[in-house]
Order: structure tokens, then sequence, then C-alpha cells
């Protein structure tokens, strides 16, 4: 009896057991990557990706999916500099301006989607094409500098330990988790993503919650192109391609279901976010060869989704009536 | 005479032109539990959606408390007391119970948006309490039985303090102990002045359930008044508006000697233990038991859907590979699953379709692999002939919007066209009405005349009793006993599937003649 129990305990976390797993091995692997200077970077690599994840999160719990944040945080950062550099905008109000512009595409994708009612996967790949390409359009694909005043924010810290981009994702990830865990909104979000006739029966606005997840999602992605360039400084024409696969990764690994219904930000999404930038690292300080870096990561989310499919199904089964008597 | 709360005035509906209600009227009094019956396709549904504010009327009005009563949405209808309870659950599996039951009104803290969970988890432990429901606010709705969940449902709509509720064949998924729950739950309601709508299938819940009755026919009131002028054979000829003397077709014995199904020693840990059965040629054997017993789990194994650990299973003597359904079907077996919206049928598709989609293989030519539509659509005519389908294309009309009955028939012709000499069916006259399950029966009857074996699990004994050869009863996973056609009585049936033992002891006899 209590051998099923930890056996069912195991895989119910099963996120936090691979993630334990591969943080001794790698600290077996190589010792310095036990270090608070070696977990700072982690958490503040995590951070950009995990503000990105958590918007993701919203719209994978109601069923869909969002393609166009990596575009999106092109196109914002984009903005962003160029308010800065050649309208002399203040960095405040170009920051606000650039998450607006994330807002406005999350805007369109939500229009197109609950209005037009287009599949979110084609919708989103088409505003991930547009918005690269007026971000293309106005720098004309030349790469984008950033001021000190923009640069040096990555090095402040607030009350005086954490870093700003730590404070931010943490930030993030705490309001999230409210929204969806403790408030009428987010609990209602989890009944769509349950059963969409159901939850309309109930006189839940269905469209509505679907369509603010997607503008959440454009947020967070703009948000989160911002809090990069303060660590790099400089946008090139391919910033922020491909990451939409690491956030959708991410919120993966930490549980999300792409059925919708199934998912949390914290620990979840967390969780995940966090594993894919120590995978990241720990290849890194285990000197593996820069070009098969990527095919290992891929290697280990595909584990990470395998073991979930396998621990669902042994869920079922461990949790299925038993008819006989004994 | 008692108040009355609620009244339909000449309601008409049409789609497309069709009517689909025509100048419908009745009236529904405080504290009075008032059964709707009718085949389907008589218009239940759409006048419950009326009422629910699912749809709206094309002709007539609602009469509400005295006022007149249009509901735009279902959550109008929700805030002025009508709560609905649907046949097909509505809760969301991956929340709470409480969440379930508060998910259209959070009470919050102040004027914040957080819910104030203690609030809600104590307003739900009354309602709980109330059903008589022992189960924590806290628990997942996938972790409750269906009759749990059923419950559950049920103290949602309470939890509003609707006074008018609609029940939509509640007990469908229930085992006979919850619907009887179900039913004293429901009377005490009525007692509380609470005014209840049932519609059901089942007449013979209707009789000892409903103070009142109104019997639909093809969109209109036919008849309706006290449940006691109402004995069940006068129910079923108003419904069906014919006479039908018997609810069941003759029967005549067809089985032969050759065995076409034999399972021996078959078991799987949890799920069944040492089943041996076996059917012969045109000989329809019957499975019965309670929910929960293993027979659908049964049905599946042998039709290669599920696995098991021990025993075997031969079609005509010929072992049958397990695990695989393509052998299974190439070896003549045929499945009617107790699930035809989500197993049976693609509801999206044309019926044509879905009546060729197993027989595909045969239809299409050898070198190219193409499918011969024209010769499909031959033969599926045929079959579609022969079972009195009713629908206008069948090339284009789509199976959901065919009635209950008629999609069953969509289901039985997928598995003729391909001819099989074995046919299981699991519950296959489920929610369909008297005139259609007639019809299922003649097409079984006809079946076995013609040599094919039949498995039909059933959980009415009465269709049980009428239909088959011999009667297999299950209980917890295994099989109790098989009657012949000559043994079969439905109180000892019962007993055998409640682990009773056949003959009643000393004391119940005792009891049983004290009552006389």
């Amino acid at each position: 009896m209590d051998k099923t129990r930890v056996i069912k305990f195991t895989m119910k976390n099963s996120t936090a057991v691979l993630f334990v797993l591969i943080f001794i091995m790698f600290g077996l692997i190589a010792p310095r990557f036990f270090t608070v200077k070696n977990f700072q970077n982690i958490m503040s690599n995590a951070s950009y990706i995990g503000i990105i994840a958590v918007g993701m999160t919203f719209v994978l719990l109601t069923g869909g999916i969002d393609l166009s944040v990596g575009s999106t945080m092109y196109l914002c950062a984009v903005v962003c500099g160029k308010l800065i550099n050649e309208a002399k905008m203040p960095v405040l109000f170009a920051v606000i301006i650039s998450l607006l512009v994330g807002v406005l595409i999350g805007s369109v994708n939500a229009f197109a989607i609950t209005r037009l009612r287009l599949v979110p996967f084609i919708t989103t790949l088409i505003t991930q094409t547009i918005a690269r390409g007026f971000g293309l359009f106005i720098t004309r694909s030349i790469a984008v500098n950033y001021p000190d005043s923009v640069t040096l924010m990555s090095t402040s810290k607030v009350l005086g330990f954490i870093p700003l981009q730590i404070f931010i994702f943490l930030s993030v990830v705490a309001v999230a988790a409210i929204v969806l865990g403790k408030t009428r909104y987010g609990r209602q979000l989890y009944a769509v993503g349950n059963d969409l006739e159901s939850a309309k029966k109930a006189g839940i606005r269905c469209d509505r919650l679907i369509a603010s997840t997607y503008i959440i999602s454009g947020l967070l992605a703009a948000l989160g192109g911002f809090v990069t360039i303060t660590q790099i400084g400089r946008v090139n024409a391919g910033f922020g391609s491909g990451d939409e696969f690491d956030a959708i990764a991410a919120a993966v690994l930490g549980g999300a279901s792409l059925f919708g219904g199934i998912g949390t930000v914290f620990p979840g999404t967390v969780l995940g976010t966090v594993m894919i930038e120590m995978i990241q690292a720990g290849l890194v300080f285990a000197n593996i060869d820069i070009y098969i870096q990527p095919i290992i990561m891929a290697g280990i989310i595909f584990l990470a989704v395998f073991i979930d499919s396998v621990r669902t199904t042994q869920i079922q089964k461990l949790e299925r009536r038993n008819i006989l008597k004994a | 005479m008692a108040e009355v709360v609620f009244a339909y005035k000449n309601i008409t509906k049409r789609f497309f032109g069709v009517h689909a209600l025509k100048d419908v009227s009745f009236e529904l009094e405080r504290g009075r539990i008032l059964g709707l019956v009718g085949e389907n396709g008589a218009g239940k549904s759409t006048l419950m959606n009326i009422l629910g504010g699912v749809l709206q009327p094309d002709e007539g009005q609602m009469i509400l408390r005295g006022a007149p009563f249009a509901p735009k949405n279902p959550l109008e209808a929700s805030s002025a007391g009508i709560e609905f309870i649907h046949q097909e659950l509505n809760l969301f599996t991956n929340l709470s119970v409480s969440e379930n039951i508060s998910i259209s009104r959070f009470p919050c803290l102040g004027s914040s948006p957080l819910i104030n969970k203690k609030k809600m988890r104590e307003s739900c432990k009354k309602l709980l309490k109330s059903l008589n429901l022992d189960i924590s606010p806290n628990i997942l709705v996938e972790n409750l039985s269906p009759g749990e969940r059923q419950l559950v449902e049920i103290a949602k709509a309470l939890s509003t303090n609707a006074d008018i509720l609609l029940f939509d064949e509640p007990t469908t998924s229930l085992t006979a102990k919850e619907t009887e729950h179900l039913f004293s739950i429901m009377r005490s309601l009525r007692d509380e002045g609470k005014s209840i709508i049932y519609i059901s299938h089942i007449l013979g819940d209707v009789k000892s359930l409903v103070d009142d009755i109104v019997v639909l026919r093809d969109g209109q009131v036919i008849c309706g008044g006290p449940i006691e002028d109402f004995p069940i054979h006068r129910m079923i000829n108003l419904m069906v508006g014919r006479e039908i003397s018997n609810v069941f077709p003759e029967r005549h014995s067809h089985a032969k000697d050759r065995v076409i199904l034999e399972a021996k020693h078959v078991s799987e840990t949890g799920i069944v233990r040492d089943v041996n059965i076996t059917v012969r040629e045109g000989e329809i054997v019957g499975m019965f038991g309670l929910m929960g017993s293993g027979r659908t789990e049964f049905a599946r194994m042998l039709f290669g859907v599920d696995p098991y650990k021990e025993g075997s299973i031969t079609v005509c003597t010929e072992p049958l590979p397990k695990r695989n359904p393509q052998q299974s079907i190439k070896r003549g077996l045929a499945f009617i699953t107790e699930n035809r919206r989500e197993e049976g049928l693609l509801m999206d598709y044309p019926i044509l379709e879905n009546i060729g989609l197993v027989s595909l293989p045969d239809f299409s030519s050898r070198m190219t692999r193409m499918v011969d539509s024209k010769r499909l659509f031959k033969q599926a005519n045929e079959i579609a002939t022969s079972l009195r389908l009713k629908c206008n294309d069948l090339k284009n009309q789509k199976v959901k919007s065919l009635s209950g009955g008629n999609q069953q028939k969509v289901v039985i012709g997928k598995w003729l066209l391909k001819h099989p000499s074995m046919l299981i069916m699991d519950e296959p006259t489920r929610g369909i009405d008297v005139g259609a399950k007639y019809e299922v029966y003649l097409i079984m009857e006809q079946l076995a005349k013609e040599g094919t074996g039949i498995l039909f699990i059933s959980s009415e004994v009465e269709e049980l009793m009428a239909m088959c050869d011999r009667i297999v009863v299950w209980s917890q996973g295994e099989v109790m006993h098989e009657f012949e056609k000559s043994d079969f009585s439905q109180e000892r049936i019962m007993r055998i599937a409640f682990r009773q033992s056949l003959e009643y002891s000393e004391e119940e006899k005792a009891v049983v003649n004290g009552q006389d």
C-alpha cells in the first residue's frame, strides 16, 4: 500500500522529481554548478522566458496557443528603442508605449480568434509574421542599440539585493498565481479550458475570457522583450525568434496541457522555465559541444513530456475503480 | 387547486420551416413534479431549452409567477429562479466541488476580485449536507463517481435558490440505489414547495415519481393530467400514437449448435475474474449486472480494445488475438458501443461516411485503393432502408442532426454492412424512445434468424428477458449465474445481481410471508 503511494506521489510530482534529479546530476558533473552566483545567473536568464511563459500558460489554459510572442518581443523592443533613440522620449514613456504595442498585437489575436473565429494556431502564426515584418520595416533589419540608461537597469537591485529582472519575473509570477488560483476570473478560465460548452451554459462569458488571455500574453511578451534588452543592450533582426517554443516548452514541462484546463503558473511554469535554463547552464558547465547542446535540450524536453504522458495513463490505472472485491 | 408557478401559452417553434413545437400550452403548479414524456424528437428538449433561455419561441409566450417571461440567455433564466439539470453533466472535472457549485457567482471578499474561499466552502458544505452527500467540498470532481457527480450538479442548481428545476434524463448514469436516493431528494424538494419538471424515457420511474404528466407527440401536447390516470401502457400508446400491444416483438429461438464465440477463464486484475461465456450461431445471450459490474469492460476485451491477463477467447474454434480490433473485425466480430456519441459515431460527418467507416477496405479497389463510392452508396442505402432509417439525405446530412433512435440505427448499419457473424451490443436501447427500441429488437430478431450470434448487454431486465435465449448475470467482475429461458425470473435475476442467494433464506421467507 505504501509503495503504491510513493509511486503515486512521484508520478503526480514528476516535474519536481525530474527537476531535482537534473539538478543533482549537473552538480555531480560540475561542482561549480552549486554556487550562488550560478543560481543567480540561471534565475536571471530564466526571467524573460519565464515572463513570456506565464502569458503562454494563460493561453494554454483555454486550449489555445500563441505563436506570436517571439515577434511581439522583437517589435516592442524595436519600438521602445526607436522612441528613445530617435524621438528622444523618456525611457518610462517609451516602455509604456512598447507595452501597449504588445497589448495591441494581443488584441488583434483576440479579435481574430473570438470574433472572426479563426483557429489560434493560424492566427498567431500570421501575427508572428506581421509583427516581425513591421519590426524589420521600421529598422530596415539594422540592429537597434539602447542607451546606458536602459542597460544600467539590469545592474540595479530592488531592496538592495534582488536584480531587477528577477524581481519583475517574480512579481509577474506572484500576480499571475493569485489571479489564476484565487480570483473569479482565474477559476472561470480553468472552467473554460475544461469544457467550453458547459462554461457557456454556466453563464461564463467565454469569448471575453479567451480574448483576455491573448492580450495578457501580448503584454507579457512585450515586458519580456524589455527585460531582455536591459540585459543585452542590442536588438538584431533575429531577436526573440524561436522564443515562443521555449515558452511553450516551459509551460508544458511545468505540467500545462495543450488541450486546456490543466496547468499552473506556480509551481508549474516557473519550475519548467528554471529547468530549461538550468539544463542550458548545466550543459555549458559540463563543456558539451555548443552544437550538440540544442539536441540534448530537445531530448530532455521530449523525455519530460513523454514521462508526463506515461504518468497520466499510469495515474488513471492506479486510480481506476477496482470492480473485484478482494 | 394549487398555485400555478409557470405556464406555457401557445408556444410554437420552427426550425428551418419545420415545426418542432406547435401551439404547446400547459401549466406547472407549485410543489408538484410534472413528468414530460414523448418519443425522441417529440419536442421535449426544445420546450426545455425555451424555458431555460437557450432558445426563443417563434410564437406564444411564457408566464412566470403571473408575469410574462422571455429569457434571452441561460443566465436570465437562472436569475429568474429556473435551473436546468442536463442529461450530460456540465461539471468542470478540473475544479473542486465547491468551485463547481459557485462557478457562475463566486462569493468575493468585499469588492475585490478575490474569491471568499471560506464562505464558498461553508455554503457548499451546507448544500451537500442537505443532499446527504458525504464528500469534501475541496475534492476535485474528476475523483467522483457518476452518481456523486449527478448530485453535485443538483447541488449546483439548488445553490441559486431556484424554485423551478428541470431534470432531463438525470438517471442514465446512475445505479439503482443512486436513482432511489435522487428520487427521495426530489420528493423532499417538492415538499419544500419547489416545482420540478422531469423528463425521462424510463416510464416506470416516471410513474413512481411524478404527480402530473404531459405527453408530447410531434411537437404537440397530446394529453395531460394527474399520473393516476396514466398507466404505463396508456403513456406508451399516447406517445407513439398507435397501439403498441407489445413492447417487444415475438421471439423464436434460432440457436444452432455451432459455437461462434467462446471465452474461457478470462481474467484481468481488478476488472474481471474467471469469465466463461459461449455464444452459439443464431443465439441471443444477455448480460445483466449492475452498473460497473464489468460487463462493458469484458465486451471491450472480447473485441480487442482492452487487454486481459489470463484465459482465451476463440471465434469459431480459432483463437482470437488479444488487443487487435482489426483482427476481431476481420473474424466477424462487431461491437455496438455503449456510448454512441463518443465511441460509435463521427457526429459531424454525414450518415453515409459513418455507415461506410468500418467497411471502407471492402469497397476499395485492389489496385488503386480508391473507394468505389457508387457501390458503397448503393449498399449503404439498402441497409438504411432495411433499418428504416429516417433521414433526408444519406450523403450530406450530418449524423448529429438525427434523433437518438436514428443515430443508433446508423451505428447498427455501420456494422451490418460488414455482415458480422457475432454482434456485441452494449446498451443498444439506452436513451432511445419506445418506437425506436421496438425496431432495434426487430433487427436483433432478424439477425438471429440469419444466424448471427448476439451478445446483448443491458441494464433493463425486462428487455433481456423478452429478447434473450440465455441470460448471464454479472456481479463485481464475475459471472454469477446463467439462466436458461425457461428459468427467467426478474426477481431471481435481480437477487443474483445483488449477490443474494437464489433461494430465500428462512428469515426472509418469514418476512415475505409476514407481509402477505
